[in-house]
């Protein structure tokens, strides 16, 4: 975008907001948003604090060990669901269905079962990482190219061989895709989580400030954890823009 | 002109005759008949490919020409029938047979190099041994300096160049060839077909080639067999001897290759509306 003829950098609208935020929290309008220079200040103060640090570290727990469930377990149940008509059958009707159900529902059915702790926050955010990450590799599976299938077969590749030095790769871009999709949506899983469990993480940490009303501390997580979601989003953008540089061309 | 071109109506008789005049196949194609549903793509097809040789399979498209590459191939079943290399049954993709993919089929992910010794790659040879093999052959379908190079990075005549390297690097017995010139431009698919012929005469393995352009199987071809529609079965065999030793420039001007050219066109004129 240009103004008055200068080039302004991406995002700076961003700057426009922020005033806006800054303008509105100094009138004093509502307790409930204080001045944005108040939060800032506020989130450089409680960045290193013991209970921030352990918020960061328990969420980061659970968030990694749902996205790798999800991957390890999503990627091949994908492929072999692309790949074996019958097992598609018996599984497609599952993963439409946990896809768009109201998994924030299921929460407290988890906390039944798993207890209120780690196990029930890496369960949620599994659940809502893989049905996507599944979908995605099976739809990346059906699309390649039924040639090189059968370039595999008749240079006699091995089923290992065919799957990762195969498969794997021609599926790879909408894979990427199905992973970005499911980390972000493990982003919101994992918050969820937490807020419905609340005992750890930033659930707690959501939990304290807002019954304490500390309105700047609570903006201030809230801000760091969508600079997180957001870069992690961004990242993964990234990556599969040059992953999509070799699927374009084949 | 007698004795070039051999009619060969499908018969007990016939088949007797031919497989006495040529007994050393390498390929034999057995009553083979596939169906794909309701649609009978092969009936009761019978041919033998003389090792050695060239042979093109010939005719117009839908009339089963890859169905029955790829049942050679043993990338389908016949529906009943039998295929037989070197006197065994194919049951399956061997070792014995590779296969040049019409749309070249390269990993888009992976050098030239890579591509060219995938092949080798799956029947586990050691990375150093498979790509001093894989750098030969693209020496010699003339890729020197692209080793590295993406498929995405070369032209449709290059890409399957490096499929052709990739065939011939396994070092199977039995070429397969799937309409391979046909995503290729005109002057390069000329250039490819003499250096078909100067392979055919220096690789002593048996090529097995599919084409619908008429001059281009007399062009290459020892043998031609000549397919008709649905069910698919073979019509004729033309075994073009005349030139085959000549200069591959004059060649399309030899009289015997203009005869041939217009006697196929005349009895598949009939089967082009
Ligand atoms: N997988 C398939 N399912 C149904 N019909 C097919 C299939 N493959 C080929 N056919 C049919 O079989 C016939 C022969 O096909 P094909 O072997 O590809 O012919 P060609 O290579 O000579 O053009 C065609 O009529 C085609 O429509
Ligand atoms: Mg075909």
């Amino acid at each position: 975008m240009t103004v008055f003829g200068y080039r302004l950098p991406a995002m700076s609208s961003l700057l426009v907001w922020g005033l806006l935020w800054e303008i509105i929290g100094r009138l004093g309008l509502t307790f409930f948003i204080p001045p944005l220079s108040e939060v800032i200040g506020t989130l450089f103060e409680i960045i290193g604090t013991p209970a921030f640090l352990k918020a960061l570290s328990e969420t980061s727990y659970a968030f990694f060990s749902g996205v790798t469930i999800s991957i390890v377990v999503g990627i091949p149940v994908g492929i072999l669901m692309g790949k074996s008509r019958l097992l598609d059958e018996l599984l497609l009707p599952w993963v439409n269905i946990f896809l768009s159900a109201p998994l924030t529902a299921l929460v407290p059915v988890l906390m039944v079962l798993f207890g209120f702790g780690m196990t029930s926050i890496i369960i949620t955010t599994t659940l809502f990482a893989i049905w996507i990450i599944i979908l995605n590799a099976r739809a990346g599976v059906m699309q390649i190219n039924r040639s090189l299938v059968e370039m595999g077969r008749s240079f006699g590749a091995s089923p290992l061989d065919a799957f990762f030095k195969i498969y794997l790769w021609a599926a790879l871009p909408e894979i990427l895709g199905g992973v970005r999709i499911g980390i972000i949506r493990a982003v919101k899983g994992v918050i969820i989580g937490q807020l419905l469990i609340s005992i750890v993480g930033f659930g707690a940490l959501f939990e304290l400030y807002s019954s304490n009303f500390l309105m700047s501390h609570f903006w201030a997580v809230l801000i760091v954890l969508f600079a997180l979601a957001f870069s992690i989003s961004e990242l993964l953008a990234y990556l599969e823009r040059r992953v999509a540089y070799y699927a374009a061309k084949r | 002109m007698k004795g070039i071109i051999v009619a060969m109506p499908q018969t007990e008789a016939t088949m007797k005759k031919q497989t006495s005049a040529a007994p050393d196949s390498a390929v034999s194609v057995r009553n083979v008949s596939k169906n794909y549903g309701t649609v009978e793509a092969l009936k009761n097809l019978s041919l033998e490919f003389p090792r050695g040789q060239l042979t093109s399979l010939l005719g117009p498209s839908g009339c089963g020409k890859t169905t029955l590459l790829k049942i050679i191939a043993g990338l389908l079943q016949p529906t009943s029938g039998r295929i037989e290399v070197n006197g065994a049954e194919v049951e399956g993709p061997g070792p014995d047979r590779a296969f040049v993919f019409q749309d070249f089929a390269l990993l888009p992910w992976a050098s030239v190099i890579r591509n060219v010794a995938f092949g080798l790659e799956l029947r586990g040879v050691a990375k150093s041994e498979r790509e001093s093999i894989a750098e030969r052959y693209i020496r010699d379908v003339g890729l020197t300096g692209f080793e590295h190079s993406y498929p995405h990075e070369l032209s449709g005549g290059m890409r399957q160049r490096v499929g052709l390297a990739r065939a011939l690097s396994v070092d199977a017995q039995v070429l397969l060839l799937d309409e391979p010139f046909s995503a290729v431009d005109e002057q390069t698919r000329r250039k490819f077909q003499e250096d078909l012929l100067s392979l055919v005469k220096h690789e002593n393995k048996t090529f097995i080639f599919v084409t619908h352009s008429i001059e281009e199987a007399v062009y290459v071809s020892d043998q031609i067999a000549i397919l008709l529609p649905r069910p698919s079965r073979v019509s004729e065999i033309i075994r073009p001897t005349g030139f085959r030793h000549k200069d591959v420039d004059s060649i399309r001007r030899d009289p015997e290759y203009l005869d041939i050219v217009d006697q196929i066109w005349a009895s598949l004129r009939s089967y082009v509306e």
